[in-house]
């Protein structure tokens, strides 16, 4: 049986013909870091002008960002100062994690390990505790743990990723520190993939030595039991459904002080003070930027960019985000869903309309991502029934190169997640496009995640970590340095949390940064029904949504 | 914003399907998740990770002309014309979630806080409503014989998403079993990293530090250059050698 159509079961005859010629020729070469440019700017999202614009209001004006970031920036809060009661605190804490991936985890994890009390923390998270990208991680983690390979190298490796365009202080840490996280989580009963008593290290695009760390196909749920056990066996308090719609401020120095939390379900708000508030809020991907569908989470809706910025938060490289070069193309049902990196790493091929590889699979993710999309506008991809445009990933190669049992044993979730289509992957190859994954940039942060002014200044009272944040994978992050980042990142900020928490006295809770803030909306002329966080994508019909009565 | 159903997306089929008894007409080829946010519905609970990793959507659906009550997640499952559909958003299991440092090696222990496996059937429901394929009837019985290592094996792959334990009628709580065995496997059954120990001990005695003070202060056009000639050798230059 073929979950295939007759079409493109027709269309896979091209691939199966030369799948042993491909499989004897040599792979495509490498391309210069020249080469890799020129490519990107020739097919990448990022380099489409019409796509950006300029931030019109806040203490980043001016700055060149995805337009659909900027209308989520200008938009009007969802309470305004006056509407809540703030004098009624719900909760007054030490800590407010707004966030339950594995940042906010690993924050608050480190935050009690530091000394600071389970119960002065409090996590607020908008749906389930640990619903969140980091779930769903499958490729790894880079951390440079082998005797062939070094920090440094993981180093200039992600600098070389990002063509050069991030911070290098904080991608040290990212370099210096992964292989304590990996040994963090290794002791807390993490059950990394290992050959023989050490660790398995798996090849990933960009990384000139093999260090990926997973766990079976399933890295991100392994990583999260973990984290989510250990955070409820240390008592601290967790908020599910809750999310967060605006940080408070003290209303003289400025400094964040808590937040106004939404319960999902009855509509209430929650006031919360805290002297200090870690934002790991995540990405971006539920926004579809640019039409791309994504493998985000359901919540994946830029709450943090939206909260820190009103407060005045720096940010940068929101002109650039991740397209992770081989999504689900089809079947619809799974339609922009992660056919992980590893799929390549053990030797998944692209292949186009004429049964030719076109790039090599393991460049940099914008790199491959920019050949897919160049196949495809020169009419070199393959058209699904849905109308859309995908070239073939070629996963029987991967049992023929690496034995028969290759794939069920590596890629389980994948074979699953297709084989409830109809599609047994091992016997056919699977159609691929770019979909919308990473958010490279963010709000600003320093080495131990203090929020920053644009001016470098820090905001005071807020921390943040993972997705939410910029400047460590600059305008392209490497495969496995997202995880890194989150465990690295988090675990700072939990460490920073401890430091803080002893130092700073209660905070006064207003929501004075939002009177500046609404002028400039008004000057601007934005239009009230433009509001933000949007805290959950609107999946509805056309035809649903033409007839509905807002209430 | 939209799930990119329509627009650029060409819809030729459609279907009907009935949620809580009521009939909506909605797109062939979606999952179940997707068409009945179609239909007009938006979830708060229910959705996740909306790829099959979170488990937060176990879908129970009966299909036209069968009287069989039929199990899924709905982000995976696609719909089918007259198929008959109902969320089981939350599945409110009881559970144990011991310290780190009360986690014993022990199936007497698992068997302690979970006794109602022992009352296992082997009837094999659960592994019939296994949206992931696994088998947790084998799972339990390798508990029962004291292989905790063979039951994590069997359940690495579990995402909790609870449908087992709806069906089992000796009332086990596979997933927070599952989970509990998963923990002590990872603890007191895996051999811990000689590298990884040794590559974090170079990095807290600090070997590292100069190599970086270093490159942090050498212009980026110079980085450049020297990871362009690391590609072609493999060789970082001497000067960047770590002691």
């Amino acid at each position: 049986m073929s979950g295939y159509p007759p079409e493109l079961r027709k269309a896979i005859e091209v691939v199966e013909e030369t799948r042993r010629e491909r499989l004897r020729a040599p792979p495509p070469r490498r391309l210069t870091l020249d080469e890799r440019e020129s490519i990107v700017r020739a097919w990448h999202p990022d380099y489409k002008p019409e796509l950006k614009r300029a931030l019109g209001v806040g203490p980043c004006k001016g700055m060149v960002m995805y337009s659909t970031i900027a209308d989520l920036l200008e938009s009007w809060p969802l309470v305004r100062p006056g509407e809540v009661d703030l004098d009624h605190v719900d909760y007054d804490v030490d800590v407010l994690i707004v966030g339950s991936g594995g940042a906010g985890l690993a924050a608050a994890w480190w935050a009690v390990e530091e000394g600071v009390d389970p119960t002065g923390i409090l996590i607020a998270t908008k749906l389930r505790l640990g619903d969140s990208n980091t779930v769903k991680y499958q490729s790894g983690t880079q951390a440079a743990t082998g005797p062939d390979d070094s920090p440094v190298i993981h180093y200039l490796d992600t600098l070389a990723g990002a063509h050069f365009t991030n911070n290098p202080r904080l991608v040290r840490v990212l370099a210096e520190e992964a292989p304590l996280v990996i040994k963090w989580l290794e002791g807390l009963g993490v059950r990394w993939s290992r050959v023989g008593e050490d660790l398995e290290r798996l090849s990933g695009g960009g990384a000139s030595r093999p260090r990926l760390h997973c766990c079976g196909d399933y890295t991100g749920l392994e990583v999260m039991r973990v984290l989510k056990d250990e955070v409820r066996a240390l008592g601290i308090p967790v908020l599910e459904f809750h999310s967060a719609i605006e940080l408070l401020t003290d209303p003289e120095t400025g400094a964040v002080s808590g937040a106004v939390l939404l319960n999902l379900d009855t509509g209430e708000y929650r006031v919360v003070r805290s002297k200090v508030t870690v934002l790991a809020t995540g990405g971006i991907g539920r926004l579809h930027i640019a039409g791309f569908p994504t493998t985000n989470h359901y919540g994946a809706t830029g709450d943090g960019l939206v909260l820190a910025y009103r407060v005045g938060a720096g940010l940068v490289d929101l002109d650039t985000l991740q397209y992770h070069p081989t999504g689900v193309a089809w079947p619809e049902a799974i339609l922009g869903e992660l056919i992980p990196e590893k799929t390549r790493s053990i030797g998944g091929q692209l292949v186009n309309t004429k049964g030719q590889r076109f790039v090599y699979e393991l460049e940099p993710r914008d790199v491959v991502a920019s050949a897919i999309i160049r196949e495809c506008t020169e009419g070199r991809g393959i058209i699904t029934p849905t109308g859309t445009c995908g070239v073939w990933l070629d996963t029987p190669v991967i049992d023929m190169l690496k034995g028969s049992g290759t794939i069920r044993r590596e890629l389980p979730a994948l074979y699953r997640m297709f084989l409830r289509h109809g599609i047994d992957i091992t016997v056919e190859p699977i159609l691929t496009y770019p979909t919308l994954h990473y958010q490279n940039g963010g709000v600003l942060i320093d080495e131990w995640t203090h929020v920053l002014r644009p001016s470098g200044e820090p905001l005071g009272g807020l921390l943040a970590a993972g997705e939410v944040t910029g400047g460590i994978h600059g305008k392209n992050r490497l495969v496995g340095n997202s995880t890194a980042d989150i465990f690295v990142f988090g675990r700072r900020a939990g460490i920073e949390v401890s430091r803080l928490v002893k130092r700073l006295p209660k905070p006064r809770v207003s929501l004075k940064h939002l009177e500046s803030f609404t002028e400039e909306l008004k000057l601007l002329g934005v239009p009230e029904s433009r509001r933000a966080p949007i805290l959950l994508p609107d999946y509805r019909g056309e035809a649903v949504l033409r007839r509905v009565i807002k209430l | 914003m939209t799930s990119g159903i329509e627009g650029a997306h060409q819809v030729r089929e459609y279907l009907t399907i009935y949620f809580n008894g009521e009939a909506y007409r909605v797109p062939k080829g979606l999952t179940i998740m997707k068409a009945l946010e179609y239909a007009g519905f938006r979830f708060t609970r229910g959705a996740g990770c909306r790829g099959g990793f979170c488990g937060a959507c176990p879908v129970v659906y009966r299909l036209p002309g069968d009287y069989k009550i039929r199990v899924g997640l709905a982000c995976q499952t696609a719909v089918v014309d007259g198929m008959y559909i109902s969320l089981v958003p939350y599945v409110p299991l009881v559970e144990y979630v011991p310290k780190r440092g009360e986690l014993r090696p022990d199936p007497g222990y698992v068997l302690k806080l979970y006794p109602e496996i022992s009352r296992c059937v082997s009837c094999n429901a659960c592994s019939k409503a296994c949206p992931q394929g696994l088998s947790p009837m084998d799972a339990i019985q390798a508990i029962l014989r004291g292989d905790l290592k063979k039951a994590a094996e069997l359940t690495f792959d579990c995402i909790s998403c609870g449908l087992c334990s709806l069906r089992c009628p000796a009332e086990i709580r596979h997933p927070p079993v599952f989970r509990l065995v998963g923990r002590v496997v990872g603890l007191y059954y895996t051999p811990r990293s000689k590298s990884l120990e040794e590559r974090v001990r170079e990095i807290e005695s600090g070997k590292y530090g100069k190599v970086f003070e270093k490159l942090l202060s050498t212009p980026t056009s110079e980085v450049r250059r020297v990871y362009e000639e690391f590609l072609k050798t493999g060789r970082l230059p001497q000067s960047l050698e770590v002691g």
